[in-house]
Parts: structure tokens; sequence; C-alpha cells
């Protein structure tokens, strides 16, 4: 089954990272024909390792990174000085945040390609075209919704870019909190459609059916119907008896040889113990914060400044998961908790729209997205009480009769938000700490008030007996889940680290296919154009593979 | 009944699920017996009746049970002995500033536990917007509504409250608005 390769074994690619982006990889290269070895710094959980815990995964780190072992400074800009935080969310084990992901699975539309054209240029941001386009893209969102198993209805959504097939699976069954949010956008002329979902409505592939048990965001699910890369992919690249998924496995630095050309990479296994993988080429699939973090530890004598960034541009525009919530508490019991989190979105306020006087986008989702604790910390309206008899009371009702909306909004690339090292604090490895440097550009900030008040109109046409703002990326910005844009896409090298295939500008043999490639972050749900891109970089890196571009 | 739902389940996710199903249902199950220590492990006992104090405060016993009957001290004991170790301090350094706090209130008083409940009442509002009242209400929360498995919500005392089922299964309709008459 599951190859075993020694260090020594010169394997075809070497992938960094088994996530949304790494196992889409594994499996691509390896049922080619390619030898991979995948290293994954988490640990190799599988759906018997899952829990309905809500201690264990909302308040303590659960399936991500932990800020004890690898912590995180945060700084607004570049004259303060980073403070310990946690930032940066990301999942931490074989399947990546594929495992613990809501499971919105949301294609790019065909303008988030050509913002810049079609909206011009954003003063303080770097705004700029994709050197590819929808229609490039387009055959490998296909590719991925039929690979992994994603339920929806074809055509819903009058905004989308064309679709070449209907999705493999019907929408999951709606919910309370969208009955009640398709009734009041189509009261408002808007157009809600099924949400698109990484979850299997019926089985799949030798998977079970989604069984509503309501655990998705944060938790991994213990039936596989969420379409992780873990249950999806990544069993049949360990079929092909070519492919090892090596967990545990923490890479501090990619090694390159005299010609800049990538050879292995140097990880730590589980006892921390220096190991160096060989390989003929590298694939980097890390996530928009880690590999950029990779990248930058991986200096020598040819790239002093890190690996693949002659453009200076590694670690550089961060694009931040921003959004806005807001909440309706109505008559009848929604008993949100139940089953997946969001079934009816809207698209339709999505768009740019230079008339609004700010760049800037909304995708809204009708959804619950808490669980007991958590809603009862954080879930009620700011003028209730914290504490104390009325508390008690007030959940009693809220919880079961109470949904959200989430405005998904946009992030404009800026130079000034990065990645970059800590130059004091180290990790449990001795490596040095993310260091994230992040403020919202003006038009962010407005978009996501002009959301809000959306959202809220919304509520009250769904017939709120009340509705109230619940929060905005602004004031409460962190963990911040949608790392993007750090290793940025383009024609040009000295204006992007990756090219129009993901390969690196400056290595030849490397790949790099996650997060970070993403030049502009459309209205967030970037998972669907993150896999998209990773089954087309593994197209072209098995083209370049047969042609003979990665032979030494 | 549980054969109604074997088929349901059958039906649904396909036969070859169906082990798969129950192993998850046997592993959600075991999960949440509850699991209560019969003494503290980090707690000195008349620390832990202070603090049984405050958070019977933030969920009471009134019109039913609260966070005293739903065991959420042994939650926070055990947080203390785990998890959370390296809040022992603040939980030592929180809860001085909280006696420090009483005498001041009620320099005639002994102990929290000892106030009257309008009194504590009054104490807490003189420490709601701090640091350590924070933790204790979060603490206080994921005692009162987590997993019975980590010593609090006993008897699914808080689940009842907030009206949350534990289930590894459900089936539409959802709620009222997704049911028959309910979309209109």
């Amino acid at each position: 089954m599951s190859a075993k390769f020694r260090p020594s074994d010169e394997v075809d690619f070497l992938v960094i990272g088994a996530g949304a982006a790494g196992g889409v990889m594994a499996k691509e290269l390896s049922t080619a024909g390619f030898r991979v070895v995948v290293l994954e710094q988490g640990p190799y959980l599988t759906e018997k390792d899952y829990r309905h815990d809500e201690v264990r995964y909302t308040y303590q780190a659960g399936l991500t990174n932990d800020t004890k072992l690898q912590p995180i400074t945060y700084r607004k800009n570049e004259s303060e000085v980073a403070k310990p935080i946690k930032a940066i969310m990301y999942g931490r084990q074989v399947g990546g945040g594929s495992v613990h992901f809501t499971a919105n699975y949301w294609r790019f539309h065909e303008s988030d390609f050509e913002e810049r054209s079609q909206f011009g240029d954003v003063a303080g941001a770097a705004l700029a075209d994709w050197p590819i386009k929808y229609s490039d893209l387009e055959p490998y969102y296909t590719k991925a919704e039929y690979d992994l198993g994603i339920s929806g209805l074809g055509g819903a959504n009058p905004f989308e870019g064309p679709r070449s097939k209907p999705y493999p699976l019907p929408p999951m069954p709606v919910k309370s909190s969208g009955v009640l949010f398709e009734r009041a956008t189509k009261k408002l002329g808007l157009h809600p459609y099924p949400a698109p979902m990484a979850i299997l409505s019926q089985p799949y592939q030798g998977r079970a059916g989604c069984v509503h048990c309501g655990f998705c965001e944060y938790f991994g699910c213990e039936v596989r119907a969420k379409s992780s890369t873990l249950v999806s992919v990544i069993p049949i690249a360990e079929k092909t008896g070519r492919c090892e998924i090596r967990a545990n496995s923490y890479v501090r630095k990619i090694e390159t040889d005299a010609r800049g050309r990538a050879t292995g990479a140097i990880y730590f296994d589980a006892n921390k113990r220096e190991i160096f993988q060989r390989a003929k080429a590298v694939v980097i699939c890390a996530n928009g914060a880690e590999t950029a973090r990779l990248l930058l530890m991986s200096k020598s004598k040819r790239s002093p400044e890190g690996l693949a960034n002659s453009s200076g541009l590694v670690g550089k525009h961060l694009m931040w998961d921003t959004g806005t919530l807001a909440m309706g508490l109505f008559e009848h019991p929604l008993n949100e908790y139940k089953s997946i989190q969001v079934t009816r979105v809207i698209h339709d306020y999505y768009r740019a729209d230079p008339k609004r006087g700010f760049y800037g986008g909304a995708g809204i989702d009708a959804r619950f997205n808490y669980y007991p604790a958590n809603f009862a910390l954080t879930g009620m309206p700011p003028d209730a009480p914290k504490w104390g008899a009325e508390y008690k009371k007030m959940l009693g009702t809220y919880f079961t009769h109470t949904m959200t909306l989430l405005a998904h909004t946009s992030s404009l690339p800026q130079p000034g938000n990065s990645i970059s090292l800590d130059p004091d604090l180290k990790d449990a490895w001795g490596l040095p700490a993310m260091r994230v440097t992040f403020d919202f550009h003006p038009d962010d900030v407005a978009t996501m008030k002009w959301a809000l008040t959306k959202q809220i109109e919304i509520l009250e046409a769904a017939g709120a007996q009340k509705s109230w703002a619940a929060g905005m990326s602004v004031e409460d910005n962190m963990p911040s889940t949608h790392l993007m844009g750090t290793c940025r896409m383009g024609n040009d090298p000295k204006l992007s680290v990756v090219d129009r295939y993901n390969r690196a500008h400056d290595v030849p043999n490397l790949v790099i296919a996650d997060g970070s490639s993403l030049v502009t972050a459309a209205r967030q749900q970037p998972t669907a154009t993150i896999q998209a891109l990773a089954y087309r970089a593994a197209d072209y890196a098995i083209q370049s593979a047969k042609k003979g571009e990665f032979k030494a | 009944m549980e054969s109604t739902r074997r088929r349901w389940l059958s039906q649904c996710v396909g036969i070859a699920a169906l082990a798969e199903v129950a192993a998850a249902q046997q592993h959600a199950h075991e999960a949440v017996q509850s699991a209560t220590p019969p003494t503290f492990q980090t707690l000195d006992p008349a620390t832990a009746l202070e603090i049984d104090a405050i958070v019977s405060q933030i969920v009471p016993s009134t019109d039913g049970p609260g966070a005293h009957e739903a065991g959420v001290i042994y939650f926070i004991d055990r947080a203390l002995a785990t998890f959370d170790a390296s809040l022992r301090e603040a939980y030592h350094a929180g809860m001085g500033r909280v006696q420090q706090k009483r005498k001041e209130m009620f320099p005639a008083s002994a102990s929290v536990a000892a106030l009257s409940s309008e009194q504590q009442i009054q104490l807490i509002h003189a420490i709601e917007h701090t640091e350590f009242f924070e933790l204790l209400r979060t603490h206080t929360m994921y005692g009162f509504l987590g997993n019975p498995s980590y010593g609090g919500n006993r008897n699914h005392i808080g689940w009842k409250l907030i009206g949350f089922d534990d289930r590894m299964a459900f089936q539409p309709p959802f709620g009222y608005y997704d049911g028959p008459g309910g979309d209109q």
C-alpha cells in the first residue's frame, strides 16, 4: 500500500504540506506514475480520532497550529514591535485545513481574475490582474469538484462564470436559516442559491453521506462525509504504492545546489532529528503563511534574502480573512446547531462597483457556526447581560432561536502586509517565529461597514424579532484563517514569485501551490481556488517532469 | 425505534458506511459519559468553595440547576490540572484580588461563600470587567456546556437548559422554518 522511501532515495517529487493543496498534489503526481514523499508537520489523524468535543476543538488548539509550540508575533506596521498572539490559524495535520473547514466551496468569479483592469487602481494597494483567467482554471474547478465530492446546484448562482459540468452531488437539505434567508433575499430582489459544500449529500466513492450531526467547522468529520483531502484524494495517492505521507515532519529548509536548483529539504522528524530528503523537484503546499516563512528560512549564499525571492516579494501582499457577522433572533426554534453550517448564499453584492466610492464586495451566507459554549460566550447580543439569572434565562431561548449572516468581504493586497521572520522569538524547534504585519486598507473597512448594513436589512426582511451586529474583522481580526497572497503569481519575475503555472520564477524545479499564489482574495472562501490551482499546477509539473525538465 | 433509525441510517449513508457510523456513535457515546474525579487535583477545598460561589452566580440555580449542580468547579480543577495548567497562577492572583475586594466591600465577611446572594452579586459587579472574571466566565461556560467527560455539564444540565441535543445523526426538518408549514 503506502510507499516507504529512504531519505537518500532521490524521489521524483517532495511535497511539503499535506493539506488542501498538498493532498491534491500527492494524488495527481503519484497516479501519474511518479514517486512522491509528502512531509506534513502535523500528525496523521483519522476519523476515529475525532470527537464531538468543544473543549478540545474550539477552546484548545484542536486541529490547528498551537502557538505554545509555534509562537506567532503580530504588529500593525513596521514601526511597531511585534507581540506574541495567535494571529494566524491553519490546519495542522494530514488533510490540513480541509479537515476542519466549514466546507464552503465557492469558485472565484470571472471578474476576480481581472479586477485591476475592470475596477482600476486603488491607492495604497497593489491590486493586479492574474496572469490566468477563469477559463484557464474552469476545467480544474470541475476536476476538483468531482475528485473531492462537492454538493451543490450548478447554474443556481447567476453571478458565477460558465461551468462545464454540474456538481457531482445534489445540494444539502436546506436548514431553517436557509429558508428564512431565501425568503428575505427574494423579497429584496436578490438571488439566493444553495450553498456549494465540500460535504457529501449522498454516498460518493465509497464514503458515507452526511448524517447532519452539526460538528463541521473546527471539527474533523467522524463519518468521512466532509470532503477533506484526508478522506478523498490522499487514500488514492497511498494506494498507488508510490506515495509516502510522512507525518510529524517539520521542514526547516529547502536545499539548493550550486546552480540554484532545489535538491530536497531538511526536516525535523517526530524526535526532532534532522533528516535530509532528496528529490528531483520540490512542491511547497505549506499554506499562505508557512510557505513564505519556509522560503525566507531557506537562505543560501545564492539567495541571502530567502529562496525564490529575487523579487523581494516573498511574504508580501498577505491578504486577510475579513468579514462581518450579524445575528437575528426569531420567533420559532431554528435548531441551527443541527446539520452543516451553511445552506444558502447570495453573491449579489460580490462584484466591486466604483459607484460605491470604494473597492470591495461581499458574498453573504446564512449560517450558524456556534457550539454550546462558544455561543454562550460570544453569540449573545451586546446588550445582553454576561452572567446571572437573566443571562441564564436568555440562553434557554437564544441558542435555538438564533441564526447568523456572515459577509465574506474583500481584502486588498498591500505591500506593507506581510509574513516575515521574527528577529527575536524562536519556536520549540529553535526556528524563527512567524511575524505577521497587517493593517486594513481603508476600502476593506468601508466594505465591511457597508456589508453590515446589507446583513441587517436581510435579517429584518426575514422577520427577525431582534437583529444585531455581532462583529467585524476590524475590531476582532484574529486569528486569520484564509492565508493568501504571499508568493503572488505573475508573468513578470520582478513583480511576482511564481509564474502562471505556479513554478517559482527563480528556481526551475520548485513549484509553489497553495493560498500564497493567489493574486487577489476574491470574497474569501479560497479553498476551491487553491485546490483548482493545485490540480492545474500538478498538470504542468507532470508535463515538465515527463519532458525531463526536472533532471539535474 | 432504534431499528427505524438504523434503517434510515443505512438508506442514508449506504450499507458499507453503517459500521463507520456505528463506531462513531459508540465513541461519541463514550465521550459524553460523566467522569467526575472524587477529589480535586489542583484546587484546595477552601479555594474551590470560593470559586464555586462565584461561578454559581454566573449561572445561578434559579429556575433549575445551574453551574453548581453541573459541577463546573470540577471542570475548572481538571482544566488547571491539564490543558490550562499555565493558568494556575492567574487563578491564584485573581482570587487574591477578589478576596481583597470582598474585604473592602464587606469588612465583616469571612469568605465569598459566606456572603448573601445579593452581596455576591454586588461583588461580581465590582470585578466583572477584569481579565480574571473573563477567564472565570470562559471556564464556567465551557464547564457548563462543554463535553461532560471533563467533569462539568453533569447529567447534561447545561445542554438541557439551552436545548442542545448531542446526537450523532439528525434528519430534516431541523427546525420550525424548514419543516411543514414553516416556509411561508
